[in-house]
């Protein structure tokens, strides 16, 4: 309807906007207003120097009355009335015609009517097809089925005959050409027939249901004679209800769960080995590129001109092409390298217990290494590009010592690597003595009871459990005590190196756990190994200032260092825990005072974790040689109580390390800036501009924007006017419908006084008349 | 338990007695001069075992005699011998006097022996009670000079003899005579007993060194400040009208004890102290050349010590020290990064090298030295030393060479520079390049490696200012590092498993567990 509605509103203002003023209004004089022109330029062509204003106000109120006023009115109204008589609106037909038509059209209704409705041959009110008297008979017997019942047997057909079809054929019927009479004609037989058909259906149903219902009568009758019979067998059923109940919900929730489990989601196909490798590699190619990266720090740009040394190839493998593969490779190597380690293992026995003898050789190898260590460090004067090779050739001859130490020792001792079968069944004790879980300890003494007194492998194992009873995933409170966890750890840790003898080995099974944590809660480690570098660092300080010397820093600080390059990249330009750890490595270095062979080797550990945080940076440790260099001239004083057998040691040594030594004394280019763009000369043309006053678009594009900018604000702006004038209308047009409601009162009112005063007259006549 | 109760009480008592005692013995003597014995017994406790009664007769003692100066009844003029004193016709009145100032004469050898007590409240008291007897003598003289001239000299040049010990430190008490080295007459004759003292001590130990004298005296020098105008000089123990020449005493004192041959860690602590509080007071300083220059060449720490006064007589007083850029250029060595006046030293060398009026070859020369040594440098040094060098190169520009050399091929060469040659004129610096600085670029801290990055670039016009990074300490660059607000903290990717296992293992190669 709606549709239809607006065509037809559309239809008549094309009409009143194109119906132009009659051109004697035109002509008329005084209809006519001419626009003054204040300049009158040359070649514009003019559009508005005449205008009509009072025929195009009159022509703009018509279109309002008929468009806007039209709308308005019928504001609010959800129906519509539908002229739907003859030829109302058609002006072709003359108002003769119009009404012979309509008068045909009656009388052929009326006698339609008759065949269509009338089923009997008499009239009869009825209700639902059911005539109402014989309704009114029917007292009982109200079906609630019954309504359902019948909406949902209407057919198809029927529901579209009677809702969607009428319109459009009574349409036709309005739109109205005797040619088409024919047609309607057949349509209509076939509703009728439809009808027909539907009625006679409707019939049977009532029928049927007259005689269901009866039968339901004579049950329920029946029912009560016997229900007396049966009424103590009711909880039975209701029981087997019961016992039927269970089982349903066991199903239910079987379907349920089969329901809601977790579906396999659809992976991505299974990878094969390869395809594994690829993408770790890949993922390790970033990593190591950021790593990279960061090595770089933030002098990015200078850096990449400097360490040339770093090809692609190296990016993309993570391999230095250095002396360093060579030890890693060794490390993990075969059985000789392992027995390589014991041995020095041995050595190290000797350190921490303090035996003499072991010591002694073990300051015979210090010495040894200082020895090469000195070659290198005075090559290292002339040419610190290629430190690198001095510390290979340490190592190489390192390794070398070691092979040749350990010919010397028969006792070899238990391998560390205790076979699988053994690791298994340990672990598989542990198990069964430890209980599952663990609460995160508060404190750190809390955390010293849960690992005391347990071995290296089942403290492993507790702190384990630990993590993961109290994953962050679990509780919310579980972060913040894992957070501190972190720290008594290494406190804990810490406390192990200082024991008499030290626990190192659990230190060892424990780096697992602290590398889980550390990479769960990144800033909590950091902050952790930070204050410990500082409280040492400052007791560092304070000593020296105090003192002037301080000792060298004990086992634990050393395994924190450890632990720190295990943790964080050492490899960073700058990381705000790895920097001040040199700092602190520096400091030792450099001020700790050696007075015993404890501190010498403690200085070696040091120089070992030096050469390890700068191995991949590549970078330059001064006072890594500075201490070597210090320590060389610590034995060098008293090289006359040296036995022949160190000297012969000492000499192998030099020799080998002159061997390895290039034979070419460093050379160097002389240095230059960096190449630059030179800067343009300053120019001193004036600046001109070609183009004054506005500027406009250049392009294509530009001015289309223009242009259209400006049309939409023209728009814009004519459509506000238009609004304005609208609500201008309808302000006027509410006025006047009130206006004339209240002109119609007073009318009425009026109206009702004068008849009221004429009754009143008429009273008092009639008075007058019988008082006479 | 009786028994210690008992002994305490007897202690007690015996503290009280011993107090009443000679408050007593000190009240009859004062009395009337009956009882001018009873001195005797009060001098006696001036040798007690106890400090306690030391002290209390040593306050008693200055009480006593104070109050006989007062009254005047010490004997005035040349003391006759005791002896003497009974066979000679004198008045009882005389006698008396002449007995009194025995005694004064007996308690002020105990007192001065006193100095050397073991207890420092002793010493103290002694020291006091003894400046108390020099202000009683000065205003009521015993010597009859004349009158302007009443200052006790002898007993303080006495005073000064046991404070100056040559067996005990007596750091202590000498800080505690300072109170009375205010006062400018006490001054002055201290200054001037210390110098003939210091000319008989060390001419009776044939000028060798005797480092707890000197170190005494160098405390009680070094306590001595001489104000800077005449007219200000009002505190004085015994009124006064004559003049001093105090800074010809305080010279004079100083380079007495300056001639003679000092310990090396004197040195330093002179040397210190010298261009502050020495120098400025003495009327010539070129008078110290001689000094300097021999601590100059004594080498190490003293040498860079020495620089300091050097420098102020060169520069304010006009002397010319020949070689002076080539001992200081001598002077490099890695010892500089390590001693504890590095900051004094770098600042010193900044000021020395700050004239554009060196020629190129010297400042080279250093610059080169100085980058040579920076391979062994540690990094609070490095922070110091690079952006000085690049300063030198600002100043210099045709020392720009070094980091600069466009125009030959870009082809290594050993570097020319000679590191073993002492003059700079023939260590061919303005030949070589800063590769040194190029190797710092890799330097493991990162604002060395920045500051050392400097170089690839041409330098900008401004220069570092390096007073601030002078007095930087290890530990402040750490904490420095600590706090710095990070965003992000990277980890190691690939986690360790064991302690001494990792991708670059180092330690594990050549130390193991257990």
């Amino acid at each position: 309807m709606m549709r239809k509605q607006q065509t037809f509103s559309r239809g008549l203002s094309d009409k009143v906007r194109k119906s132009k003023a009659a051109p004697e209004i035109q002509k008329n004089p005084f209809e006519v207003k001419i626009n003054r022109k204040k300049f009158d330029v040359l070649g514009r062509k003019s559009k508005h120097d005449v205008g009509l204003p009072g025929v195009s106000r009159s022509r703009a109120i018509q279109k309002r009355k008929d468009t806007l006023l039209k709308e308005f009115r019928l504001k609010d109204k959800n129906n519509t009335f539908i002229d739907r008589r003859f030829g109302e609106y058609d002006s072709k037909l003359t108002p003769e015609e119009k009404i012979l038509q309509r008068f045909t059209l009656e009388r052929q209704r009326t006698q339609d009517r008759k065949d269509m409705y009338n089923l009997n041959e008499e009239e009869e009110l009825t209700h639902y097809g059911q005539s109402l008297a014989e309704m009114e008979k029917m007292t009982d017997v109200i079906d609630s089925d019954s309504d359902s019942e019948e909406k949902g047997l209407l057919s198809a057909e029927l529901t579209a005959t009677h809702f969607g079809g009428g319109g459009g054929l009574l349409r036709k019927k309005s739109a109205g050409d005797e040619e088409e009479e024919h047609k309607p004609r057949s349509r209509q037989e076939l509703i009728e027939e439809l009808i027909f058909k539907s009625k006679q259906e409707k019939r049977e149903r009532q029928t049927q249901k007259e005689e269901a219902q009866e039968l339901t009568e004579k049950l329920d009758q029946e029912w009560k004679s016997i229900q007396n019979l049966l009424a103590h067998k009711t909880p039975k059923a209701e029981r087997t209800d019961e016992t039927d109940k269970p089982k349903l919900d066991q199903y239910d929730m079987m379907v349920r769960e089969l329901g809601f489990e977790m579906k396999a989601q659809p992976s991505e196909k299974l990878k094969s080995a390869e395809e594994l490798a690829r993408e770790e590699r890949q993922r390790l190619q970033t990593l190591e590129a950021d790593r990279l990266k960061r090595m770089m720090g933030d002098a990015e740009e200078d850096a990449v001109q400097t360490n040339t040394h770093v090809s692609a190839d190296d990016m993309n493998d993570g391999f230095i092409l250095d002396g360093d593969d060579r030890k890693t490779l060794a490390y993990k190597d075969g059985k000789w390298n392992i027995e390589g380690e014991e041995e020095e293992k041995e050595d190290e026995d000797g350190d921490e217990e303090g035996g003499e003898e072991e010591d002694e050789d073990d300051e015979d190898d210090a010495e040894g290494e200082d020895d090469e260590e000195e070659e290198g460090e005075d090559d290292e004067e002339d040419d610190a590009d290629e430190d690198h090779c001095d510390l290979q050739s340490d190592e190489g001859s390192e390794d070398e010592d070691g092979q040749g130490a350990e010919e010397e020792q028969l006792c070899a001792e238990e391998p560390p690597a205790v076979s699988e079968e053994q690791k298994k069944a340990a672990q598989e004790a542990a198990r069964a003595e430890l209980p599952y879980t663990f609460p995160a300890p508060e404190s750190y003494s809390d955390l010293k009871q849960l690992l005391q007194g347990h071995g290296s492998e089942q403290q492993r194992l507790i702190l384990d459990r630990t993590l993961k009873c109290n994953h962050p995933s679990l509780s919310a409170g579980n972060k913040a005590k894992l957070q501190k966890l972190f720290g008594f750890l290494l406190e804990y840790v810490g406390d192990l190196a200082t024991q008499n003898p030290p626990d190192l080995r659990t230190v060892s099974a424990l780096i697992p756990q602290i590398c889980g944590l550390c990479q769960m809660f990144p800033e909590a480690a950091c902050k952790a190994v930070q204050t410990l570098l500082s409280d040492s660092g400052h007791s560092m300080e304070e000593t020296l200032e105090v003192k002037g010397r301080a000792p060298m820093p004990d086992l634990d600080m050393l395994v924190l260092l450890k632990i720190t390059a295990l943790l964080f990249p050492s490899s960073d330009f700058r990381h705000p825990v790895t920097t001040p750890a040199f700092l602190f490595l520096s400091q030792a270095l450099t001020r700790c005072a050696v007075v015993s062979l404890e501190d010498v080797c403690k200085g070696l550990v040091l120089c070992c974790l030096a050469l390890e945080y700068v191995s991949l940076s590549q970078r330059i440790f001064p006072e890594l040689l500075n201490f070597l260099l210090g320590l060389l001239h610590l034995t060098v004083s008293d090289k006359h109580n040296m036995g022949t057998a160190v000297c012969v040691c000492v000499c192998d040594l030099h020799r080998e390390i002159l061997d390895a030594i290039p034979e070419k004394p460093s050379q160097h280019a002389p240095l230059v800036f960096k190449k630059k763009k030179p800067i343009p000369l300053k120019l001193f043309t004036p600046k001109i501009v070609l183009d004054y006053g506005k500027k406009r678009g250049n392009t294509k594009e530009e001015k289309e924007r223009e242009r259209l900018k400006h049309k939409y604000k023209r728009e814009f702006k004519g459509a506000l006017r238009e609004i304005r004038k609208d609500t201008r209308f309808l302000a006027r047009e509410k006025l006047s419908d009130v206006m004339s409601r209240d002109a119609e009162r007073k009318r009425k009112v009026k109206e009702l006084y004068g008849s009221l005063a004429t009754q009143e007259g008429e009273w008092k006549a009639l008075k007058r008349k019988n008082r006479k | 338990m009786a028994s210690s109760t008992d002994s305490n009480v007897k202690g007690e008592n015996s503290q009280v007695s011993y107090k009443k005692y000679i408050n007593t013995k000190t009240d009859r003597v004062l009395q009337s001069k009956k009882h001018a014995n009873d001195i005797f017994d009060v001098i006696e406790y001036l040798q007690s075992e106890k400090d306690k009664e030391v002290i209390f007769a040593t306050n008693a003692c200055s009480k006593v005699f104070c109050q006989l100066f007062y009254r005047g009844d010490l004997y005035v003029g040349d003391l006759p011998e005791e002896e003497d004193l009974v066979n000679g016709d004198r008045s009882a009145e005389e006698k008396y006097r002449i007995f009194m100032r025995h005694r004064y004469s007996n308690c002020v050898e105990l007192l001065l022996e006193n100095i050397g007590h073991k207890a420092f409240q002793v010493k103290e008291t002694s020291l006091c009670a003894l400046m108390k007897f020099v202000a009683a003598e000065g205003k009521h003289p015993l010597q009859n000079l004349d009158e302007h001239y009443n200052f006790p000299r002898e007993l303080l040049q006495t005073l000064v003899e046991h404070l100056l010990s040559e067996k005990e430190d007596m750091s202590l008490l000498i800080s505690r005579f300072q109170e009375f080295l205010e006062m400018d007459d006490v001054r002055y004759y201290v200054m001037s007993s210390v110098r003939d003292n210091i000319y008989r001590v060390m001419g009776r130990n044939k000028k060798a060194v005797i480092p707890v004298y000197q170190n005494n005296v160098f405390t009680l020098l070094s306590t001595i400040n001489v104000p800077s105008e005449a007219s200000k000089m009002k505190h004085f123990l015994v009124r006064q009208d004559c003049k001093f020449e105090h800074k010809r005493a305080f010279e004079q004192m100083w380079l007495v004890f300056l001639k003679f041959k000092l310990p090396s860690n004197m040195y330093k602590k002179i040397l210190v102290i010298l261009h502050e509080s020495i120098m400025p007071q003495m009327s010539d300083p070129t008078l110290l050349i001689d000094f300097l220059s021999a601590a100059y060449d004594i080498g190490g720490a003293i040498s860079l010590l020495s620089l300091n006064g050097l420098f102020i007589l060169i520069h304010k007083h006009n002397l010319d020290y020949p070689d002076f850029y080539k001992k200081l250029y001598s002077l490099l060595d890695p010892s500089i990064f390590h001693v504890k006046y590095r900051a004094r030293f770098f600042h010193l060398v900044n000021i020395f090298l700050s004239s554009t009026h060196l020629p190129a070859y010297l400042v080279a020369a250093f610059v080169k030295r100085f980058a040579r040594l920076s391979l062994t440098a540690p990094p609070t040094s490095l922070l110091i030393l690079l952006p000085f060098i690049c300063n030198l190169i600002r100043r210099h520009p045709s020392c720009r060479v070094l980091i600069h050399r466009p125009s030959t091929a870009e082809e290594p060469c050993d570097d020319p520079y000679v590191m073993e040659e002492e003059d700079p004129a023939q260590c061919h610096a303005l030949e070589s390049s800063l590769w040194e600085i190029k190797t710092l670029q890799k330097h493991y801290h990162p604002d060395v490696a920045k500051a050392a990055m400097k170089i690839n670039e041409p330098l900008t016009e401004q220069e570092d200012d390096i007073s601030e990074l002078l007095e930087l300490s290890t530990f402040e660059l750490m904490e420095r590092e600590l706090k710095a607000e990070r965003k992000t903290i990277p980890l190691e990717f690939d986690t360790a498993t064991e302690l001494l296992k990792s991708s670059r293992e180092v330690l594990g190669v050549h130390f193991s567990l257990e």
